[in-house]
């Protein structure tokens, strides 16, 4: 199999889903060929074989391009809405929130709005306080949405597909440093179920509960800490809510230590929910407080040094997990 | 003065009188503490309302707002589910999840009902482009008020649907008043129709309280849709004749406002053309007796229905919850 750089991999999941449904079209600032494709090129190629009604470039209107999918989604069309970058967000949650999530409960499930709600984000890219937040608990917190990250190429490939399928709403939160990692192609209609996390490495000491590109610092100080004898299980969430409930618990009380580790700033964090819930359950089981990684509390910094400062660093990773472990 | 046949004045007057009744019947419930729910009275406003469902297909989409009883029961949404739904109970459209502030019929087109102003407009846009992706041929109106005309998502939805010439029609029914404050007191400009100039789009100031001139209006807007010419933008004048909503006071209103108000009454004013068209007050008397009648025998329906099951409230979150 070939290998495809998670860019190729989202870009293949909405050809494939495009080509088998004629319901799904997609919608979003400069996302169309005049424009290039999409600023990370992921609908590049797409106006081409399903034309601009199907790959619609819309004006800089976040209400009105959530709005629009919200009412495509009604009628029983399959739109692909991108928010070009996550903060954004902060314009169309009217949208989101009161309309998108609870349409289908106000209804009494007569109208579901199947939806996918494209956005990229991430710290490390110098682009400041207002694109790169990691807005996922937001969402998180409003029942009526999956919230959805990949790691990986194959897993953006299946997650994509799987949440074109989905007859709820999906926020697709794409992280820019992770557009270009490559790995095998899974394959045409692949598909990872939304709600079914990975474990992304096994291990015996303490288990990380992590999503998106915090999964390759992750797994990157397992590696690190493997050399030192501490065994580190990494679980890769993929879909952060309604998170795999079974498949951390079960981790957790494997393990008996817990690590939540994310790039949103940690206050209010999803880090807190799954901490709460595990300590909730699998107190029995735990052998010292479940631990919280996130980013720092304040806006993020331009300045690259305050930036690299800002994120998660897999220094506090490993002093976490030996903090925990009780190994120095 | 364009004419309008003589079935299609019955139909709107038959809408007309069933939006009116509907008004009447839910004061009296809510007057007698019958039920005690909020609810948004449309008396003044009954004529755009049953004029403007009256241009459209059944098929044809709606969406409306919190005010929508008259777009609701004049589009055609079964009397029973509807009061069913207003009175939170398990045989309402919603099965009491949405209430008198959700109201949701796709089978009549009644697609969203939304308690958040202006937020109807861009998903009427999504609607229509749905309609205009796989050529199903509908239209999609979307009504709001004055105070709509002010919030972001306006602007944004007029630039979109004008930018795709989507097949839809904003019905912006000019109350005087966006909740409790004054038309003068929010906006400055004379009229919300001569905004849709700046987006190049068609707009036309009409007499909501005038059938031969709000009909042939959303009319001729529901037709240009239809043809793929894009969308219109009508405002509709009328009076909110009671408070936002039932219960509130509304003594802020001036009293030569309220003067005019009653001067402008839309129910004279189309009975009176009713009867220039050889229609006898025995008949129009029928119609109202036969929608009383009927109104009535849903209320009692609806009132004696059960109520939802508890686990409702854990139902239609996901997919996976249905």
């Amino acid at each position: 199999m070939a290998q495809i750089t998670m860019t190729q991999a989202l870009n293949l999941a909405i050809d494939e889903a495009m080509a088998d449904d004629p319901g799904v079209f997609c919608l979003g600032e400069d996302v169309s060929a005049k424009q290039g494709g999409g600023v990370f090129k992921v609908t590049a190629g797409l106006t081409e074989k399903y034309g601009e009604h199907r790959i619609r470039a819309t004006p800089i209107s976040e209400t009105a391009i959530i709005g629009a999918a919200v009412g495509a989604a009604l009628a029983g069309q399959r739109p692909i809405a991108e928010i070009m970058l996550m903060n954004f967000v902060g314009v169309c949650m009217d949208q989101i929130v009161n309309h998108a999530a609870k349409l289908r409960f106000m209804s009494g499930g007569q109208t579901p709005c199947p939806m996918v709600i494209r956005t990229t984000t991430g710290v490390g890219v110098g682009f400041g306080g207002q694109h790169s937040d990691m807005l996922e608990a937001w969402f998180a917190h409003v029942a009526g949405i999956h919230v959805v990250t990949p790691s990986n190429p194959a897993d953006a490939r299946g997650l994509m597909r799987a949440s074109i399928d989905a007859n709820d709403p999906v926020i697709f939160i794409e992280n820019i440093l992770c557009y270009g990692l490559k790995a095998e192609d899974p394959g045409p209609g692949y598909r990872v179920p939304l709600g079914k996390a990975a474990i992304a490495r096994e291990g015996t000491d303490i288990s990380i509960i992590t999503y998106g590109r915090t999964v390759l610092d992750a797994l990157a100080v397992a590696d690190d800490l493997a050399k030192e004898g501490i065994s580190v299980e990494v679980i890769d969430l993929r879909t952060i809510a309604p998170y795999d409930e079974a498949t951390v618990l079960a981790s957790v009380r494997k393990t008996g230590r817990a690590l939540t580790l994310h790039e949103a700033v940690r206050p209010f964090g999803t880090g807190a929910e799954l901490a709460a819930n595990i300590q909730e359950k699998c107190w029995d089981s735990l052998k010292g407080p479940v631990r919280r990684i996130g980013g720092t509390f304040s806006a993020v910094p331009f300045a690259s040094h305050l930036e690299q400062a800002w994120i998660p660093q897999k220094s506090d990773i490993v002093a976490q997990i030996k903090a925990s472990v009780g190994k120095p | 003065m364009a004419e309008i046949d003589r079935d299609t004045l019955l139909d709107i007057y038959t809408r007309t009188m069933k939006v009116n009744r509907t008004d009447e019947k839910f004061r009296e419930l809510l007057m007698g503490g019958k039920v005690a729910v909020m609810y948004y009275c449309v008396r003044g406003q009954e004529l755009v309302s049953a004029a403007a469902m009256a241009a459209l297909e059944k098929e044809d989409y709606v969406v409306c707002t919190y005010r929508g009883q008259g777009e609701q029961t004049a589009k055609g949404i079964p009397m029973e589910k509807w009061w069913g739904e207003c009175l939170g109970k398990a045989t309402g459209t919603c099965k009491g999840k949405g209430g008198t502030m959700h109201i949701t019929d796709p089978e009549t087109g009644i697609m969203v009902t939304t308690g958040v102003v202006g937020s109807g407009l861009p998903i009427a846009n999504g609607l229509a482009m749905a309609s205009q992706n796989n050529g199903d041929g509908r239209v999609t109106l979307v009504s709001f008020g004055d105070g709509a005309a002010n919030i972001g998502g306006f602007h944004e939805a007029m630039n979109m649907a004008q930018l795709y010439k989507l097949p839809v029609i904003f019905l912006c029914q000019n109350n005087r008043y966006g909740e409790h404050t004054a038309y003068a007191d929010h906006t400055d400009s004379p009229s919300i129709a001569t905004r849709a100039a700046g987006y190049g789009m068609p707009g036309v100031t009409v007499d909501g309280n005038d059938v031969h001139q709000i009909y042939p209006a959303v009319k001729e807007a529901v037709d240009r849709a239809r043809r793929g010419e894009g969308p219109t933008l009508v405002e509709a004048m009328c009076y909110r004749m009671m408070g936002h909503f039932f219960g509130a006071d509304f003594s802020y209103m001036p009293p030569e406002h309220i003067a005019e108000m009653k001067a402008e009454d839309p129910l004279p004013k189309l009975r009176k053309v009713m009867l220039e068209h050889q229609f006898t007050e025995e008949e129009l008397d029928t119609i109202v007796a036969d929608i009383d009648a009927q109104i009535n025998a849903a209320v009692e329906r609806a009132l004696a229905a059960p109520l939802p099951d508890t686990d409702e409230i854990y139902k239609d979150v996901l997919e996976e919850t249905a």
